[in-house]
């Protein structure tokens, strides 16, 4: 599975009320929830981004709140991988629940500048900038989340595994 | 090779004998939540399935706390959503307004939930359920969703981080400040994927709403679960639920040759309350250091202190004194049965006479949602748990997070200030 894209770089602890702010935990729908993505601390942020851009978050990306609005944002909006230096657990689950692919490279991060083009195989986990022409290695994603992403998200895998 | 009760509490779910940190184990689910906001999608991914019936209707429990009294059509349109859904599946345990309140102070009053089990909720604040002596935490929709399938899911068991009180707690510090000054130690990430297991002689000072305080704010350190060890402060409380609960309940306890992560000990003799300020909660100074903050607004409640304990607490600041002129002061009991409560004590009479006004049981202001959103610039001292830009509102408002005393000093200060300025 590979993905291309140019980056938007933010910092650590990036919220959920960041991604999307509670007033939109309403709306299901995730092309409307992608038009506010970002909103609590970019609300220009979704006229950016193009088809498979790229977010590069700090350390604990995806903190506080449960709501899975947070990776359907990011994914309604057209960002096809979140790229930081650790995730908070409920984001982690979820992103890949729902179809978000995420990696854990705190190399990339640390060199990485905002609007960098960045070419990844989520397989392998090697991550080519091609701006700067470095490479590196994420961290392994783990084998059974590899098999959720294969089957087209938890649903899916579940359905598949209990017939 | 011993155990520590999470490891306890997830081996006996997985049917296993043993479990080690790091190990991937598929458990059942003795309790599962979902609430008006992360319900939706967990039922249209549920429905997507086109199966008919949860894996135990009696298990999965259905609260409409966070946007009700519905704040609009939208909000409208989710609770009759899960309403009818509910129905559909005769769900034993649902909670609408006028029977409800929020969901983490309503399940453990229920006596819903019982120390030994295994609960998940789509929230991240189901930690709470770890003062309880339970497994508790929080996951997505689409989690919940494949657990309302199979009545499983997997968990990765994590590493513990063993926390350590020592003294004895001042007399306006209750759990809020001892969490608050463990996240500060720790930091937002400091106990990443980790258990939180809180010990030691302090905890034996605090009462069973303290300890839900502190379990329910051990996600802001980044924890999959925060857990008490029990006792008889512990029994007390659920043996006055058990005729509702019926079922059974297992005390476990953490081995003496258990491994941990890493010990961390916190001192709190001595301590003054804690505050954390904007737009972390790691990001705690004790009262005193605050000179001149001033504030638009205060609230009192949550699922971190809208427990009856914390109302008592607000009252006893404010009994007979107002509130300061440019001040608003919202109160919400956590629940119908605290509201009864609170005003059969008469502390909602207390309040109106202080100039606060009391709402009726909502997550609404914690989350910015409703009843109690800031404009930008303005600052409120609030008893919730997460003080993250914009949380409450505008995104150039602030959230100063303190325990109940502190924010109703504050009130009548017009200030950031210690309950030892005005008591």
């Amino acid at each position: 599975m590979i993905f291309k894209g140019r980056t938007f770089k933010f910092g650590d602890n990036i919220d959920t009320d960041n991604i999307i702010p509670a007033k939109y935990l309403s709306i299901t729908n995730e092309i409307i929830l992608g038009s506010h993505c970002m909103e609590g601390i970019d609300p220009e942020f979704h006229r950016r981004v193009v088809q498979g851009d790229i977010i590069i978050g700090g350390s604990n990306f995806g903190c506080g709140s449960s709501r899975e609005q947070a990776p359907l944002a990011i994914k309604g909006c057209g960002i096809s991988c979140v790229i930081s230096k650790s995730f908070a657990r409920i984001f982690y689950r979820n992103a890949f629940n729902i179809g978000l692919l995420l990696l854990e490279c705190p190399e990339l991060v640390e060199d990485v500048n905002d609007g960098d083009t960045i070419q990844g195989d989520i397989r392998v986990g090697i991550l080519k900038n091609f701006t700067s022409g470095k490479e590196y290695t994420a961290n392994p994603i783990p084998p059974f989340i590899l098999e959720i992403i294969n089957d087209g998200g938890l649903i899916p895998h579940i359905m598949k595994k209990i017939k | 090779m011993g155990m520590t009760i999470t490891e306890k509490i997830l081996a006996r779910h997985a049917g296993l004998e043993q479990v080690t940190p790091g190990q991937i184990i598929e458990v059942d689910v003795d309790l599962l939540m979902i609430n008006d906001v992360s319900g939706p999608l967990a039922v249209q991914a549920f429905k997507s399935t086109g199966r008919d019936r949860v894996f135990d209707p009696s298990r999965l429990v259905i609260v409409l706390d966070h946007y009700v009294p519905n704040k609009d059509v939208a909000a409208a349109e989710q609770a009759a959503f899960l309403t009818n859904f509910a129905k559909e599946m005769e769900i034993k345990y649902f909670y609408k307004l006028g029977q409800s309140g929020i969901e983490h102070v309503l399940l453990p009053d229920e006596g819903l939930i019982m120390p030994g089990d295994l609960v998940i909720g789509a929230d991240s604040h189901t930690v709470t359920y770890g003062a309880l002596s339970a497994f508790a935490t929080g996951m997505g929709s689409t989690d919940v969703a494949s657990i309302m399938i199979t009545g499983k899911t997997w968990l990765k068991v994590p590493k513990t981080i063993e926390i350590e009180y020592k003294g004895q707690p001042g007399r306006w510090v209750s759990g809020k400040d001892l969490i608050l000054r463990t996240i500060a130690e720790l930091g937002v990430e400091g106990a990443l994927y980790c258990a939180m297991e809180f010990k030691g002689v302090s905890i034996r000072y605090l009462g069973q709403a303290s300890r839900f305080t502190m379990a329910n704010m051990a996600v802001e350190a980044g924890a999959k679960n925060g857990i008490f060890l029990p006792d008889g402060i512990l029994s007390d409380y659920v043996k006055e639920r058990t005729q509702t609960a019926n079922r059974r309940i297992i005390y476990d306890e953490s081995d003496r040759d258990a491994t941990y992560e890493r010990h961390v000990e916190i001192n709190i003799e001595g301590m003054e309350p804690q505050v954390a300020l904007p737009p972390l909660p790691s990001n705690v100074k004790p009262v005193s250091e605050l000179k001149n903050i001033r504030i638009d607004q205060v609230f009192i409640g949550s699922c971190t202190n809208g427990r009856i304990e914390d109302l008592r607490i607000a009252a006893k600041i404010l009994k007979g004194k107002k509130i300061h002129k440019d001040v608003r002061m919202i109160i919400i009991p956590a629940t119908q049965a605290i509201f009864r409560n609170a005003l059969s004590e008469g502390l909602l009479e207390l309040f109106l006479d202080a100039g606060g006004v009391i709402g009726p049981p909502t997550c609404g202001p914690c989350l910015g949602g409703h009843m109690g959103v800031l404009a930008p610039r303005e600052k409120c001292i609030s008893t919730t748990n997460r003080n993250f830009i914009g949380r409450m509102g505008h995104k150039e408002s602030e959230v100063y997070l303190s325990n109940p005393a502190v924010a109703a000093a504050s009130a009548i200060l017009g200030r950031i200030g210690s309950p030892e300025e005005v008591f």
